[in-house]
């Protein structure tokens, strides 16, 4: 059922792991579904240097988590943004109907760590304004 | 290496098997209902292919209906046996176990939406129906009581005796499903006392496509497949000579050879399992280790997802089943572990092993090899092993 395509990349993912100290760090997905993912990112200067991920879930949420990671890299944050379950699945050549909803939980992955990541610049910013302040 | 682990699912038809059949497809190929000599010729094999079933089994050779599949039979059996006690007035209630196989759980929720009360009932942690579980729950309106013989995905052995006794201390008619019992267990209706039982030929090294249900003398039920006179005009459709003619053979042979085969079966299995148990940690055995068919060795593998366990295993040659909601094209995992009280989210990281008599120590050593591999492999990628484990990897 699943094609060749996605058989290659969960037999052999990229990007696999968890950056220390990351940038940006999206959880998303339970266990009662299924299907964990964590996404983590170094950032510089807006861009995605490096991605990384970690999934409990079939090899269709593996496939797509290394996809996923594989094409934000090197992207700025809001054009990671626009990193959809779609385009992810066009790169892998398509997904079962009812594996469909295995690529949802990396484009939600990859929010959820850019969301964390402009939280903790928002953070920053607002740290150094308040030091001014002081 | 290609191992095949997955003798649950479907076993490979024995050469003497095919051997036996071949000329039934070409030379002797009649309808077995035909009045001329070619009809003659196949009438005659499907009546030693009864007789040899109904030697097995311990009944009469009128006793055997043949069908197409397991599936059949227990549909037939469960809605004929329903449909034909409500029409006689003798009750609207179905019970079944809630760990049966599909055929038997859909063809119950069909009954339920003709207006059947179906009661499951409920299986303990080793996945084995309480004999006191029946005496609660049935009634003299009750028609029938199903619980298969063992179980399809923990291999576990079912009380038949026992609740069949119950079930006609209530007048209820009691049928089994021995899909996944037949090449283990003796099958003999008067020891077990039931009044249907369905297998199914490529289950135990006979061909796909062909089963039988055997039926009581004197216990009447529903058709479900109205056409000829076939089956003493109970079940219509030319008959598979050639599919029975290898039900018959391989039945024989999985008789002759159950001890020397079981004994084989259950080494390999219980070395495999001896091997995963002590060299894979969070790992939970599912399934009582005692009362079970020799076969099956079903684990569930915490932090990780019972389908990668899979194709990874596939990647490696070996072939096996999981009862992961992804592997099954639902959102649930199985309902056999779900009843038998495993928490849903290591149940999605099921898998079944069953073991078969061509299989050999060494692919048992070798699927054991791969295994521990594999699943270090998935738990590194797995946000909740590390978060157990408390550490951080990077690869």
């Amino acid at each position: 059922m699943y094609n060749e395509k996605v058989l290659e990349v969960f037999a052999n993912p990229k990007h696999v792991g968890v950056i220390e100290n990351p940038d940006g760090d999206g959880t998303v997905g339970n266990a009662t579904c299924g299907d964990i993912m964590r996404i983590t990112l170094k950032i510089e200067n807006d861009i995605i240097v490096d991605a990384k991920f970690q999934t409990f879930g079939c090899t269709a949420a593996i496939a797509t988590s290394s996809t996923a990671t594989d094409m934000i890299i090197g992207k700025t944050v809001d054009q990671a943004l626009e990193v959809t379950n779609a385009k992810v699945v066009e790169e892998l050549q398509g997904l079962p109907p009812q594996k469909m909803h295995c690529s949802v939980l990396a484009e939600e992955a990859i929010q959820e760590a850019i969301k964390d990541y402009k939280a903790k610049k928002n953070n920053q910013q607002s740290v150094s304004k308040e030091t001014r302040f002081v | 290496m290609n191992i095949y682990l997955d003798h649950g699912a479907t076993t490979p038809c024995d050469k003497a098997v095919v051997d036996k059949m071949l000329p039934f497809m070409t030379d002797v190929f009649g309808n077995a209902d035909s009045l001329h000599s070619f009809g003659r010729q196949s009438a005659k094999a499907v009546s030693q292919a009864r007789q040899d079933i109904a030697a097995v089994l311990n009944c009469q050779p009128n006793e055997v209906y043949f069908t197409a599949s397991g599936t059949e039979a227990d549909n037939w059996a469960l809605k004929g046996a329903a449909l034909m006690r409500k029409k006689q007035g003798k009750g609207n209630r179905v019970i079944i176990s809630a760990i049966e196989h599909h055929a038997i759980l859909t063809a119950a929720e069909w009954l339920k939406k003709q207006g059947f009360e179906v009661i499951k009932l409920p299986v303990n942690d080793k996945g084995i129906v309480e004999i006191a579980s029946l005496e609660q729950v049935i009634t003299d309106d009750t028609a029938v009581v199903s619980v298969m013989y063992a179980n399809n995905e923990v291999g576990t052995i079912q009380p038949i005796r026992e609740l069949c006794k119950i079930a006609h201390k209530h007048g209820a008619l009691f049928h089994t499903d021995c899909v996944q019992a037949v090449p283990y267990l003796k099958l003999d209706v008067k020891d077990l006392g039931v009044d249907m039982l369905s297998i199914s030929a490529h289950k135990f090294y006979g061909p796909k496509g062909v089963g039988a249900l055997y039926i009581k003398n004197g216990v009447r039920i529903e058709k479900l497949l109205h056409g000829g006179e076939q089956e003493r005009a109970q079940r219509g459709g030319t008959t598979n000579t050639a599919g029975v003619v290898g039900m018959a053979e391989a039945l024989k042979l999985c008789v002759a050879n159950m001890d020397k085969n079981n004994k084989h079966i259950a080494k390999l299995r219980d070395h495999f399992e001896s091997r995963v148990l002590k060299e894979i940690e969070f790992v939970r055995q599912n399934g009582d280790r005692q009362n079970r068919i020799p076969s099956v060795a079903n684990f569930s593998f915490e932090f990780v997802e019972g389908e990668g366990i899979l194709m990874l295993l596939d990647f490696s040659g070996i072939a096996v089943s999981s009862g992961s909601a992804c592997a099954s094209g639902s959102l649930d995992p199985s309902h056999v572990l779900l009843s038998m009280g495993v928490p849903i989210e290591i149940a999605h990281g099921s898998i079944r092993f069953s073991f078969g008599k061509n299989n050999t120590m060494e692919q048992a050593d070798y699927a054991a090899d791969k295994l521990v591999e594999i699943i270090a492999r998935l738990r590194q990628m797995s946000p909740l092993f590390n978060l157990k484990k408390g550490e951080v990897h990077n690869v």
